[in-house]
C-alpha cells in the first residue's frame, strides 16, 4: 500500500516503507559487493602494465602488420578440419541429447523421481563444463587431434541442446497430446504424432544455432591441442609470429561471420 | 482554438491525408468518422506530431506546431492530451504510475525517475481516479484491469496533463457496446466540465451522433462532410463509407439510450 | 450401391508429403549429406596405439573423478575459486552498465541513425571473437592476471547482453511509448516510463544468466593466463593431478547448479 500518512495527509509513494527499505538495502549491498570485488581485482593488478596497455597494443598491431597473407595457403586443411569438428560434434551431440531430452521433460519422462533427476544431472554437468575444458580432459585421454575436439564439442552440446529441447517439450500444446491419446494411441505413437511434430521446428532451430556456436568454439579448441585452426594459432603465438596471427584472426573472423550468416538463413528457413 | 490548414501526409506516393483544412472552436467536441484507412489516426497524430506531416500547418491557440523544434514541441505537447484505442498503458506499471506519467512534461527527469511527483499532482491524480470511477485501484498493475477500466486510466492520464485539447483515437473500438457508451459519456462529460475541445475518432456513427457537437467525415484522406450531427443522412454516409443500407444507423438513438440506462 | 462405388473409384494411396517437395533437390541434399559425412569422418585420424595408452590415463582420470581430492591443493583451489567469483561479479556489473548504454543506442526504434550504426558495430565487434582470443590479446596488453580476465568478460558480456537488450527493445509495444511521448515527456523519461518497465524482467533474467556464463567462462580464460580458477585448473592438468582436476570441476558444476537455482527463484519473484 504505497499510500503513507504524512502530517495527517495521505501521500502516494512508489513503495511502502518496508519495501523501500529492502530496496535500498539490496541496492547498497550489491553496490558494496561490486566495490569490494573491484578492490580485490585492483590489488591483483600491476597497474603500470595497464597504463602502458596502449603502447603494448600499438606494438602488437605493428608486429601484426602487414599480415603474412601467403600463410593463408597453409590454412585450408586446418580450416576444413575446424568445420568438420563443429559439424560432427554437433551431430553427435544431437544424437545423445535427443533421447536425454525426452527422459528429462516432465511430460515424457518414464520416471519423474528416478530417471529425470539423473538425466537432469547429466545435462547440467555437460553444460557446466566448457568445451575447452572438455577438450583438455579428452586430449589427455585420446591424445591431441580432431577426435578429442569432436567429442569435446559433442559433450558440451548435449547440455545445451538437451536443455532447450526438454523445455520446449514441456511447453507443447497439451490438447494435441490429449486428442491423440483419446484415439487410443500407444506411447510411441503419441510421441510421433503429437509431440515430435510440435517440437520439430524448435529442434531444428536449436541444432542450427548450436552448430553456429560450435564453429566459434572449434576455432579455439586447438589452443589446447584438440585439432583445427586453433593449433596453428597456438604455434604462431608460441613462435611470436604475429604477422601469421593476424592472418589467422582474419580467417577466423570471416569463418565466424559466414557461419552466423548461414545459420541465420537456415534458421529462418526451418522456423 | 485549433486551426488545421492544408494539412497533408504522404507515404511515398500514397497520400494518407490530402489538403485537410478544418478549425475547432473553444470547448467544441468534434467526431471524426470514416472507414478504416481513411486517415483518421494519421490526422490526429499529425496534430501532436507523433506523425510528421509532409505539408500544411497546425496552429493551436496561435502557436504553429508544425514548425516547432523538438524541445519546444515537447513543451506544447503538454497542452494536448491523447487517448488511444488500445489504451496504450505501460502494463507493468501501477495505475497510479500510469496516471502520473501524464505529468512527465512538467516534472524533471530525476524526480520522475524516483517517482517523487509534487504533492499537488498526486492530489489531482487521486481526484481524477475517483472521477473516472477507479477509486482505490491506484496500486493495481495496469494489466490486472478490465478493458473499460484501462481506458479510464488512459483518460485520467490524459486529463492530468491539464490539456487544452484532447485527441481521442477510437476510444471504444476494443470495448463492448455498453462499456463503449459509458466511456464516450465520460469523455464528453469531462470535456464539458473543463471546457475542453476534443477531436474524437470513432467508428460508431450512433455514438458519434449522440455525444458530439459536430461531425467531420473523412474518406481517402479528404474531408467529405463537415456539419451538425443531424445533417448526417443516408446520402452523406454513402459518400463517406460507400453504398449500404443505412436505415438502422440513422434512426434516433433514443431507444438505444434507454435500453443501456435500464 | 456401395459395392459398385468401390469398384468404380480407383485405389487412392496416401503418403506423408516429404519435407522438401522437389524430389531432385531432396535427393541431392540426402546424397550430399551422406558424402559429406563420409569425407568428414574419414578425415578424423584415429591412432589406435595412442588410444590404448589413453585407456590407462582414462582409468586414472575416472579414478580421480570418483575420489576427488579437495585437500592437497585446497589453498590453490580456494584462491582460484574466489578470484573467479570476484572476476565474475565485477565483469558482470560493469558489463551490465555498458550493455544498457549500448543496447539503448543499438535499438533501431529509439536511437538516431548514426548512433545506431556506431553501437551496432561496437556490439558486432565485441561478439566476433571467442573469449579465449580476446583474453590472449588482453593478456598481451595488460599483463597476466585477473584484470585481463575481467576486461575479457566485460567485452563478451557487452556483446551478449547489449545485442539481446537491443532486440528486446525493438519488439516492445510501441503504443505505450507514443502515449508517454504525447504527454510531453523527454527522451529519458520515455525510456524510464515506457521502455524500462517492458524490458526489465527479461533483461534481469538475461543478466542473471550472464552471471552464470561469466563464472563458467572465468574457468576457461585462465588457461591463457587471465586469472581465476582456470589458472588453477591448468596447473593441475600440467601436473597430472587428476583428482584435483576432478575436485575443481565438481565445484564448478555445484556452483552452476546453485546459480541456476538462485536465478530461477529470483525470476519467479520478479515476473
Ligand atoms: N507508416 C505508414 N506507412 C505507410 N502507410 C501508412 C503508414 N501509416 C498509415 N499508413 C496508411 O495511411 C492510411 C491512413 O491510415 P490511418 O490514419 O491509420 O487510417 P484510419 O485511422 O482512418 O483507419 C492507410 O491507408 C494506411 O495504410
Ligand atoms: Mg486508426
Amino acid at each position: 500500500m504505497p499510500i503513507i500518512e504524512e502530517n495527517g495527509k495521505p501521500v502516494w509513494r512508489r513503495r511502502d516503507r518496508k519495501a523501500a527499505i529492502y530496496h535500498w538495502i539490496g541496492t547498497l549491498a550489491i553496490g558494496l559487493l561490486v566495490l569490494y570485488c573491484s578492490r580485490l581485482i585492483s590489488a591483483q593488478t600491476t597497474w603500470e602494465f595497464v597504463w602502458t596497455a596502449g603502447v603494448q597494443a600499438q606494438d602488437l598491431v605493428t608486429r601484426m602488420m602487414p599480415p603474412k597473407f601467403g600463410y593463408a595457403a597453409e590454412l585450408w586443411r586446418p580450416l576444413i578440419d575446424t568445420i568438420h569438428i563443429a559439424t560432427l560434434g554437433t551431430i553427435l551431440g544431437i544424437m545423445i541429447a535427443s533421447p536425454l531430452a525426452f527422459l528429462t521433460a516432465r511430460n515424457t519422462t518414464p520416471s519423474r523421481h528416478f530417471v529425470r533427476p539423473i538425466a537432469l544431472f547429466v545435462l547440467v554437468t555437460s553444460r557446466s563444463v566448457n568445451s575447452i575444458i572438455w577438450a583438455l580432459l579428452l586430449v589427455v585421454i585420446l591424445g591431441p587431434g580432431m577426435l578429442a575436439g569432436i567429442l569435446a564439442i559433442a559433450l558440451r552440446s548435449v547440455g545445451f541442446i538437451g536443455k532447450l529441447l526438454y523445455e520446449s517439450i514441456e511447453e507443447i500444446d497439451k490438447r494435441a497430446v490429449e486428442a491423440v491419446t483419446a484415439t487410443g494411441a500407444s506411447g510411441p505413437q503419441i510421441l510421433t504424432y503429437a509431440v515430435i511434430p510440435q517440437i520439430a521446428p524448435t529442434f531444428a532451430g536449436i541444432s542450427i544455432y548450436r552448430w553456429d556456436i560450435n564453429i566459434r568454439e572449434a576455432t579455439v579448441l586447438g589452443l589446447v591441442g584438440a585439432g583445427g585452426i586453433g593449433m596453428e594459432l597456438q604455434s604462431s603465438i608460441d613462435t611470436l609470429a604475429w604477422s601469421q596471427v593476424s592472418v589467422l584472426f582474419l580467417l577466423i573472423l570471416s569463418t565466424v561471420v559466414l557461419s552466423e550468416w548461414v545459420s541465420a538463413r537456415a534458421r529462418k528457413a526451418v522456423t | 482554438m485549433l486551426e488545421i490548414q492544408a494539412l497533408s501526409k504522404r507515404y511515398g506516393s500514397f497520400a494518407a491525408l490530402d489538403d485537410v483544412t478544418l478549425s475547432i472552436g473553444e470547448g467544441e467536441l468534434v467526431a471524426l468518422i470514416g472507414p478504416s484507412g481513411a486517415g483518421k489516426s494519421t490526422l490526429i497524430r499529425c496534430v501532436n506530431r507523433l506523425v510528421e506531416p509532409t505539408g500544411g500547418n497546425v496552429v493551436l491557440k496561435g502557436t504553429n506546431l508544425t514548425t516547432l523544434s523538438r524541445s519546444a514541441l515537447r513543451f506544447e505537447r503538454r497542452r494536448i492530451g491523447m487517448i488511444f484505442q488500445d489504451y496504450a498503458l505501460v502494463n507493468r506499471l501501477t495505475v497510479m504510475e500510469n496516471v502520473l506519467s501524464g505529468r512527465l512534461g512538467y516534472v524533471g527527469f530525476l524526480r520522475s525517475l524516483v517517482r517523487r511527483f509534487p504533492q499537488a499532482d498526486v492530489d489531482e491524480a487521486f481526484r481524477l481516479l475517483a472521477r473516472v470511477g477507479l477509486e482505490g485501484l491506484h496500486d493495481r498493475r495496469a494489466d490486472a484491469l478490465s478493458g473499460g477500466q484501462r481506458q479510464r486510466v488512459g483518460i485520467a492520464r490524459a486529463l492530468l496533463q491539464s490539456p487544452q485539447l484532447l485527441l481521442v483515437d477510437e476510444p471504444t473500438a476494443s470495448l463492448d457496446p455498453r462499456t463503449a457508451r459509458q466511456i464516450m459519456r465520460l469523455v464528453s462529460e469531462l470535456c464539458r466540465e473543463r471546457g475542453l475541445a476534443a477531436i474524437i475518432n470513432i467508428h460508431d456513427v450512433p455514438l458519434a451522433r449522440s455525444f458530439t457537437d459536430r461531425i467531420i467525415g473523412l474518406a481517402a484522406g479528404k474531408i467529405v462532410f463537415n456539419g451538425a450531427p443531424d445533417a448526417l443522412n443516408d446520402e452523406v454516409l454513402t459518400t463517406i463509407y460507400g453504398d449500404e443500407d443505412w436505415s438502422q444507423t440513422t434512426q434516433s438513438d433514443a431507444a438505444e439510450e434507454e435500453e443501456v440506462a435500464a | 450401391m456401395s459395392a459398385t462405388n468401390t469398384q468404380s473409384t480407383p485405389v487412392r494411396t496416401w503418403r506423408r508429403p516429404p519435407l522438401i517437395a522437389d524430389a531432385r533437390l531432396r535427393w541431392t541434399l540426402y546424397i550430399g549429406a551422406a558424402i559429406y559425412l563420409v569425407i568428414a569422418l574419414s578425415s578424423v585420424e584415429i591412432n589406435i596405439v595412442r588410444l590404448f595408452e589413453g585407456a590407462a590415463r582414462a582409468k586414472i582420470l575416472f579414478a580421480g573423478v570418483l575420489s576427488p581430492d579437495f585437500v592437497t591443493r585446497w589453498s590453490d583451489i580456494r584462491v582460484g575459486f574466489l578470484e573467479s567469483l570476484t572476476m565474475t561479479v565485477v565483469a558482470t556489473a560493469f558489463g551490465i552498465l555498458l550493455s544498457i548504454v549500448l543496447g539503448l543506442g543499438a535499438a533501431r526504434n529509439l536511437a538516431s541513425r548514426p548512433v545506431y550504426v556506431v553501437c551496432r558495430s561496437i556490439l558486432a565487434v565485441s561478439r566476433a571473437f571467442h573469449e579465449l582470443i580476446i583474453a590472449i590479446l588482453f593478456v598481451a596488453m595488460f599483463g597476466f592476471g585477473p584484470f585481463a580476465g575481467v576486461m575479457t568478460l566485460i567485452v563478451s558480456t557487452v556483446g551478449f547482453l547489449g545485442k539481446l537488450l537491443a532486440e528486446e527493445i525493438e519488439t516492445i509495444e510501441w503504443n505505450a511509448v507514443e502515449a508517454v511521448t504525447s504527454t510531453g515527456a523527454s527522451w529519458l523519461q520515455r525510456v524510464t516510463y515506457a521502455v524500462v518497465p517492458q524490458v526489465l524482467p527479461r533483461f534481469l533474467g538475461l543478466s542473471l544468466y550472464r552471471l552464470d556464463i561469466n563464472f563458467r567462462e572465468s574457468a576457461v580464460i585462465g588457461i591463457v593466463g587471465a586469472g581465476g580458477i582456470g589458472a588453477t585448473l591448468t596447473t593441475a592438468f600440467d601436473r597430472y593431478e587428476f583428482d584435483a582436476v576432478a575436485a575443481i570441476l565438481l565445484m564448478i558444476i555445484a556452483m552452476v547448479l546453485l546459480a541456476e537455482y538462485i536465478a530461477s527463484n529470483i525470476r519467479k519473484r520478479v515476473l
